[in-house]
């Protein structure tokens, strides 16, 4: 077990400059090294970093990986997406607690293990998956289940685990220009260097470049204002949370084409004159981290980072790592810069967007991974070459991350332009009844509209793709997309805050057997509450898989229904039980009819 | 010439503290001229021990026991319109926060340790309304045609939704009367 005074809380700080703008870092390396965040520590890190309690402690309540009590030395979280779920996620985490003799959301007896779930963690192409102690374990199945299980018993330190157990493939089953070309180091910084900044802007225009993180703002503009923006210092962020449900091409870029992703943000840091980048990466990507740093130490190497970029006078430019604590809205951009500052990742008002106030208020470039590994091919091979893929309208190509029921999950990348259609086809997926794309928080399409298109034009998408077969309930999928919007609310608006949970119990009840066409009523009216009041993206589109479904598939919503006019939320009667045992009572009034 | 027909309401407190009716009779002088043009039935104003057909009926409070299922139900059944009335009603209010408390421990606490307590005994007459394990916002029990927030709802925005829906118009309240913070 971890022991307390293992924590080396002075230690950690002046590891992070005794800075409060990296609290979410300290807090990680805390919760990592003493397995708790404790109550005194809280005390003595706002000595330490010279800040209130409450500013720690607001940050510490804030992200879902940091707890103040003990999981145990080893916690167990099972993702919970639908695809999980698909492949048998519940029966599995069952079975392994009964081997254990555990409960979930309880600590074993002996203060050994914890088992819960957490959301989606980016390894829908090989679910069900979970993490220990942070580090994922893909393709999980009873033997190796029993595996985990046996370490466990025998209290092996995790490093000390067979490695085979945390192998991630890359599962890329269709590359193109961005994951199936050699890239070498430095080659599109080279270009940069040669063509100077405001003619790389042009070919970024000229490439017709739009955002992969989801809004598909344009990057060239984008960059030109921020270039253009007055400020102290100019940042360079690249937004590696990707915690859409069913997203999981940025891992699979960062697994294996890190330097091109570094470089498409060097290439950034010399268009709008930044010396400091940073990538966000979320905490569940944590087995990548230590890759991360060592393809930036190589690059520091190779003159590609540091000073005086490849001999430039002057060309500054280094780029940290942060890595998030398990907080979905941390991936839109104004959140994840207050989570790089160290608070809760709330959403900022904007406007001022980041490209004028980001980080410290600075003018800041937020883009996507994906993003920024287009742009570095962009520099490398010019604005022409990468118009000349795709639409007019959406230039390039798009990885798109294929999971669910098809035979061959995993990385695609196609031209913008491709069909549903031909995608189901090449995933393996004859029997797609439904396609959920750009995660929960996208557009959910039936089997009617398999000819519409990958492209900002018609199916706009960060890369999500999750395929369900004429067996799965609709119902099912949107229930479950409820609950990991209901969790992963901030809480900062209350539209959100609470019309997210309304939504969840809601469709809790009709789950349960209860509802009725009010309820059906009710959510449509949430979802318009939602829609017009919420203070971000998060609770914009928070509704769209129940409004999506309802639509599309009314049959799986219909059967559920019992009345049409109302039915109460819980059982009466069964509500009384309780007291009914506490006072002894069994007379008429002690009950009450379920009619 | 013929009076308008008078509207009939009923009210009623469930878990609630009768906040919600003060600051109806909060109306003032303006009470003067709701009776012109409403009429009470069921109500803690009127003592009326069970309502016929109404038109407006309003709620305050949560559901706590078995006998607030027994009135809410009886309001449903008799009114037209129904109206949650205050935070309690519409949310469990203030009555809810003991919904993170185990019933046990909450009779426990108040029947045989609280202080001054000898030889306490947990009472089960069937008199006594046999509490939920949990309080709920009424609308979890009945189907409810409108909302009235605040803890309590201000003496004006009840009279604004009133007269409203007594000239049987959609109410609405401004954002002002909306607005706590
Ligand atoms: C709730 C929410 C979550 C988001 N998550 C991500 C994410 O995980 N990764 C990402 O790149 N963009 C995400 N975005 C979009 C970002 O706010 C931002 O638009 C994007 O990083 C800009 O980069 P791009 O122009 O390269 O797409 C999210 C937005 C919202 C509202
Ligand atoms: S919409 Fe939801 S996630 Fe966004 S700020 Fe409001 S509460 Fe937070
Ligand atoms: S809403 Fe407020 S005033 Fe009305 S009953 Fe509840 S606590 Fe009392």
């Amino acid at each position: 077990m971890p022991e307390q005074d293992v924590c080396d809380l002075p230690g950690i700080v002046a590891r992070w400059q005794h800075d409060p703008a990296n609290l979410v870092q300290i807090l990680r390396e805390v919760q990592e090294s003493c397995g708790t965040i404790p109550s005194d520590a809280l005390d003595r890190l706002a000595q330490l970093l010279g800040v209130p309690r409450v500013r720690i402690e607001s940050t510490a309540s804030f992200y879902a990986f940091f707890h103040a009590e003990s999981h145990g030395a080893y916690e167990i979280l099972f993702s919970d997406n639908i695809v999980d779920r698909m492949a048998g996620k519940e029966a599995l985490k069952q079975y392994f607690c009964e081997r254990l003799w555990l409960e979930p959301r309880k600590l074993s007896e002996d203060g050994l293990v914890y088992v819960d779930d957490t959301a989606d963690i980016g390894l829908a192409d090989q679910a069900p998956a979970l993490l220990v102690n942070g580090y994922a374990i893909p393709s999980l199945d009873k033997a190796r289940l029993d595996l985990v299980a046996e370490l466990i018993r025998a209290r092996k330190p995790l490093a000390d685990w067979p490695p085979m157990l945390f192998e991630i493939p890359d599962n890329v089953r269709k590359p193109g220009p961005l994951m199936g070309e050699a890239f070498a180091p430095g080659a599109a910084l080279k270009a940069t260097l040669a063509r100077g900044a405001d003619a790389t802007l042009a070919e970024l225009d000229a490439a017709n470049l739009r955002g992969r993180g989801g809004a598909g703002f344009k990057t060239a503009t984008k960059w030109a204002s921020c270039r253009k923006a007055e400020g102290e210092a100019h940042y360079v962020v690249c937004n590696a949370d990707e915690g859409e449900p069913g997203t999981f091409k940025d891992r699979v870029l960062l697994a294996s084409h890190a330097d091109l992703v570094f470089e498409g943000m060097t290439v950034c840091a010399r268009a709008i004159g930044a010396r400091r980048g940073f990538l966000y990466l979320r905490g569940e990507y944590r087995n990548l981290h230590e890759k991360l740093k060592s393809v930036l130490a190589a690059r520091r190497e190779q003159g590609l980072l540091g000073r005086n970029i490849l001999g430039e006078d002057g060309f500054d430019f280094d780029i940290e790592i942060h890595l998030g604590a398990g907080a979905y809205i941390c991936g839109e951009e104004s959140a994840l810069i207050e989570s790089l500052e160290g608070k809760p990742g709330k959403p900022r008002n904007r406007p001022p967007f980041p490209d004028r106030r980001g980080y410290r208020d600075q003018p800041t470039v937020v883009n996507n991974v994906e993003t920024f590994a287009c742009a570095a091919k962009i520099a490398e091979k010019g604005g022409a070459w990468f118009a000349a893929l795709g639409t007019p309208q959406s230039a390039g190509t798009k990885l798109v991350s294929v999971s669910g029921d098809c035979k061959r999950p995993g990385v695609y990348e196609y031209p913008f332009g491709a069909s549903v259609r031909q995608i189901l086809i090449d995933c393996g997926a004859e029997d797609a009844h439904a396609v959920q794309v750009s995660g929960p928080s996208g557009t959910c399409i039936s089997f009617r509209e398999f000819d519409r298109r990958i492209a900002f034009e018609d199916l706009a998408t960060a890369g999500a793709f999750m395929v369900f077969s004429r067996e799965r309930d609709m119902f099912e999928v949107a229930r479950n997309f409820t609950h990991f919007f209901a969790h992963e609310s901030c809480g900062f608006c209350t539209p959100c805050r609470v019309g997210t949970s309304l939504l969840k119990n809601t469709m809790d009840k009709l789950a349960a057997g209860k509802g009725s066409a009010y309820d059906m009523h009710e959510m449509k009216h949430i979802m318009h509450i939602l829609r017009s009041m919420a203070h971000c993206g998060l609770g914009h589109t928070a509704a769209n898989p129940v409004v999506q479904t309802m639509e599309k598939f009314p049959d799986a919503y219909e059967r559920r229904l019992k009345r049409l006019d109302f039915e109460p939320a819980f059982d009466l009667d069964g509500a009384l039980q309780t007291a009914r045992l506490i006072t002894g009572r069994d007379d008429a009034w002690a009950h009450l009819a379920n009619e | 010439m013929t009076e308008p027909k008078k509207l009939k309401v009923a009210t009623c407190s469930l878990a609630g503290c009768f906040g919600c009716h003060m600051s109806l009779l909060d109306i003032d002088e303006k009470l003067f001229e709701l009776v012109k043009v409403v009429e009470f039935d069921r109500s803690p104003i009127t003592d009326i021990k069970h309502c016929g057909p109404c038109d407006i009926g309003i709620v305050e409070g949560g559901v706590c026991n078995a006998e607030n299922v027994h009135v809410l139900k009886e309001f449903r059944k008799n009114c037209r319109v129904l109206v949650a009335t205050g935070a309690c009603a519409i949310t469990g209010g203030i009555p809810a926060w003991r919904n993170n408390v185990d019933l046990w421990d909450c009779f426990q606490e108040v029947y045989h340790y609280g202080i001054g307590l000898e030889n306490g005994q947990i009472p089960n007459d069937p008199e006594l309304p046999l509490p939920f394990d949990k309080v709920h916002p009424i609308g979890e029990v009945v189907r409810v045609d409108h909302f009235l927030p605040g803890c309590p709802p201000p003496a004006d925005a009840i009279w604004k939704f009133l007269t409203d829906l007594a000239a049987g118009r959609e109410p609405k309240l401004e954002y002002e009367m909306l607005h706590y913070d």
